[in-house]
């Protein structure tokens, strides 16, 4: 356990994403089965206690300390495991904790009763760092700044073995993951694992490069779709109820019960998942409404009704039919439809064009009348590819929105950027105001960033922590995909991917834009 | 004993009989210095009595003429103002920190300023005064803050060294009383290497020298290739460590040598990479441990967070309330 407590309490402090790799592939490469297994089912977040809660360390505490004091410091630290960690009053000699498998065992075999006496005894032995750590075990809220998929990615780079052959398993594997770390330790064959009931890693898009990419491809060996402004989706469908994964591999289906419990057939299906009836998509802020909560409440299910608009199949029935050429995948997919008709899906729509100016005035007309984000390119003759192959399938995004605002705050960044000020909150006209509508990182150079650091701090109006108020002098040209009303900013508008495009040193705050141009933008979507 | 009679402290920390006050915040005839940090410590007073100690560091920081006169007090001895008798003992913060006890017709007031009570070689080791009210500090009054061994949090400093050789580890401190210690506890640890500094830190580190505390070989961390700190330990202040100062060291790990390390969280949200809880002030048992030892019936709390440790002395049948005095700063990393 004191291995693992100086491994996530690393992972916590340190900023650095390469840095954390190199702890996690030290921890696992140096430490034995099955206790990395379970490290590794902790950072993934794939354990949880049947009876372990935060409830119960906190009815533990609480029969120690005194609850006004526990509240005045619950107050200050802000964290619910940390003040557990920090108040415990009780130092035994201090022993080492029980291995990460014993303790997990323990945690999983000890009566409901017996529980507080358990725990309180560990925190009693534990030194600071591993109580701080414990509590986080037991709570399951690590907040460390680790990911599943960064997870997964140490242990790719440690054994040498692609991150997308693990993450085509993953989903079939259990904790503590012996085959795994066999397979990855170069001791055993992959693990096989039941393809057709799991999780399969999606094919994503390449961005289009106008100027290079058009030259030289043939219109006629590609297909097109509108580009849909939802988020990626899963569909697994056979016997029992559906699954539903997010483009990550986790499971979303308890969010959208309206979804899972009314779709039919079998197979396993790409697509995207939008709200709207009738298949009529509502703009992407609709969909975050459901997408922000675990549960659906019954009002959001009748305002919000989900539906996935399919776009690929990966095995039609149980037949794995990933190698297929994409224009016989599409043939099944129409011919499946055809066999269970759906309410709650349907297929994306294939957009006819000759050559690529065709292409180019339909993507144009879509963004401008329909306010969708682009088209995707698909490769006729290619198979089914997990991962970002190259060539294969296309991006091409609407041209982006731009506005010219005024700088407004700035703030230092993180990590290797942390001396800068490099976060900017940005603003337009509104009368003789500037109200803000966005913030962005910066995108430039070095030298820009330098540069641009410099102004800030000799243009400080007021510093409030990190953060500075600056003189309203200074013209970004802003770059966003969409603009939609929102009652949450004071301006009223919300950009969708704002980003920085440029610094305009030579324009005049007087002359950026104001409130009401802004209205063009949000109209158009 | 107070409770059948009034203080002769008001709650501005003003001594009644003779007018002096205890650390002011503004310009007074006479006042009496607890100990050389800032907000405790302030030029322009008519008269300063402190421990000679402290009157050097007030000397070093705002020039000789920072005060009219200087009254130095070696720790002990008792000095009769007007019917009041003071006396300085040694707090245990930083170099030369006292406690103030008054006596005045059989009532013993002690007044804290900041103190520790932890081992420190670079401070004189608290000493606990009997008295009748104690006007305590509490910047740590919260039961999560209990500061663990300084050793062991060094421990972790070396630890973390030898781990990232191509790095240079900067720690940010207060650049009097907590660099000096941090310094100190690295050499008895057995760290050996020159020790760089932020040029806030030299004026003051030379002063400890001179006054005889050992801080081993340091170096102005100034004009010294980027290259050559690698592996190296450099002190700054904390508000340096983040800031353009930092880029002139190679890829450095980000420390913070200070007692609201203990929070990670909050270490994590300042871009603290290596916390190291160390702090020259009482925790949370040292709090109580004093107010218990003292046997002070009445308790005024001051200097941070005062309300739990108010409620925890009532809960102990102690006369206790809160001081407000709002000079002092309590700022979570500039704060002295």
């Amino acid at each position: 356990m004191k291995k693992f407590a100086q491994l996530l309490e690393l992972l916590a402090l340190t900023p650095s994403r390469n840095r954390k790799l190199e702890a996690m592939m030290q921890y696992f490469a140096s430490t034995p089965d099955p206790d990395r297994g379970y490290a590794l089912a902790i950072l993934t977040g794939a354990l949880t206690f049947k009876n372990v809660k935060p409830a119960v360390l906190r009815e533990v505490v609480t029969a120690e300390v005194d609850p006004h004091l526990f509240a005045l410091s619950y107050d200050y630290v802000g964290d619910l495991g940390e003040t557990i960690a920090l108040i415990w009053p009780h130092h035994g000699a201090q022993q080492d904790l029980p291995s990460l498998t014993e303790l997990i065992e323990l945690f999983n075999t000890t009566s409901k009763s017996e529980l507080s006496k358990l725990i309180a005894s560990l925190l009693t032995r534990a030194a600071i760092n591993e109580r701080w750590a414990l509590v986080k075990l037991a709570t399951g809220a690590l907040r460390i700044g680790v990911n599943a998929r960064l997870a997964k990615t140490a242990l790719a780079e440690m054994s040498g073995k692609e991150l997308q052959q693990l993450e085509e398993i993953w989903h079939g594997l259990d904790m503590p993951y012996a085959e795994l770390f066999a397979w990855l330790d170069g001791t055993a064959p992959r693990p096989d694992v039941d393809h057709a009931s799991r999780f399969h890693p999606l094919m994503l898009s390449n961005p289009i490069d106008e100027a290079k990419d058009l030259a030289v491809l043939d219109p006629a060996e590609f297909s097109a779709e509108w580009k849909w402004d939802g988020i990626r989706v899963q569909l697994i469908l056979g016997r029992g109820r559906a699954s539903l994964f997010s483009r990550t591999g986790d499971d979303i289906a308890t969010a959208f019960p309206d979804l899972v419990d009314n779709v039919f057939g079998e197979g396993v299906l790409d697509g995207e998942l939008l709200v709207g009836r009738a298949f009529e998509a509502a703009p992407f802020n609709d969909l975050q409404q459901r997408l922000n909560r675990k549960v659906a409440t019954p009002r959001l299910l009748d305002e919000f009704p989900a539906f996935v608009r399919v776009y690929d199949m990966l095995f039609d029935g149980s037949d794995d039919i990933r190698t297929l050429p994409w224009s016989e995948r599409r043939r099944r997919l129409e011919a499946w439809f055809a066999r269970h008709p759906q309410t709650r899906m349907d297929v994306s729509e294939i957009l006819p064009f000759a050559d690529w100016e065709q292409l180019a005035e339909l993507r144009r007309r879509g963004a401008a009348e329909h306010g969708h984000e682009g088209v995707m390119l698909k490769l006729r003759s290619s198979p089914y590819v997990p991962g970002r192959p190259k060539g294969l399938w296309f991006k091409w995004k609407r041209d982006p929105n731009v506005v010219d605002a005024i700088l407004m705050y700035a703030q230092r960044g993180h990590g290797k950027r942390s001396s800068f000020y490099s976060d900017y909150t940005f603003g337009v006209w509104a009368g003789n105001e500037i109200v803000p509508i966005g913030k962005a990182y910066f995108g430039f150079t070095d030298e820009e960033l330098k540069h641009l650091d410099r102004w800030v701090r000799n243009n400080t109006v007021q510093a409030f922590g990190p953060v500075r108020e600056v003189k309203k002098e200074l013209v970004f040209e802003v770059a966003f995909d969409s603009a939609q009303r929102s009652s949450r900013h004071k301006s009223g508008v919300a950009l969708r991917f704002p980003r920085i495009s440029r610094i305009r040193w030579d324009k005049p705050a007087a002359e950026a834009a104001t409130l009401a141009d802004m209205q063009i933008f949000v109209e158009a979507t | 004993m107070i409770g059948t009679m009034e203080p002769f402290l008001t709650r501005d920390l003003r001594i009644a009989p003779n007018g002096l006050y205890i650390d002011p915040p503004q310009p007074q005839a006479r006042a009496i210095i607890t100990h050389g940090h800032a907000d405790h410590a302030r030029s322009g007073h008519g008269a300063v009595l402190a421990t000679p100690d402290t009157i050097a560091i007030m000397q070093t920081r705002y020039g000789a003429d920072a005060a009219g006169r200087w009254e130095p007090l070696p720790y002990g001895e008792r000095r009769d103002v007007d019917g009041v008798t003071i006396s300085l003992h040694p707090a245990g913060h930083i170099l030369g920190s006292a406690q103030v006890l008054l006596e005045h017709r059989g009532q013993r007031i002690v007044v804290t300023g900041d103190y520790k009570r932890l081992e420190d070689r670079t401070a004189q080791p608290f000493e606990l005064v009997r008295c009748d009210l104690l006007v305590t500090e509490a910047t740590f009054g919260l039961p999560v803050f209990q500061h663990p061994r300084p050793a062991d949090e060094i421990a972790r400093l070396l630890r973390s060294i030898a781990a990232f050789p191509e790095r240079a580890h900067v720690i940010g401190c207060y650049a009097l009383g907590k660099a000096q210690r941090v310094i100190s506890l690295l050499r008895q640890s057995g760290y050996d290497a020159p020790i760089y500094l932020h040029g806030a830190m030299i004026r003051l580190c030379q002063l400890y020298a001179e006054r005889g505390i050992a801080l081993g070989e340091l170096r102005p961390s100034l004009d010294v290739p980027k290259a050559e700190l690698a592996g190296q330990v450099v002190i700054a202040p904390p508000s340096a460590i983040k800031d353009r100062w930092s880029r002139r060291l190679p890829d450095p790990v980000l420390a913070v040598a200070s007692g609201w390390m203990s929070v990670k969280q909050r270490a994590r949200q300042s871009g603290v990479e290596l916390p190291l809880v160390i702090s020259d002030h009482a925790d949370w048992n040292e709090l109580r441990d004093t107010i218990t030892g003292t046997g002070a019936a009445t308790v005024w709390v001051t200097h941070g967070r005062e309300d739990a440790l108010v409620y925890w002395s009532q809960q102990q049948g102690l006369a206790a309330e809160p001081l407000r005095i709002e000079a002092y700063e309590d700022s979570e990393l500039e704060g002295e």
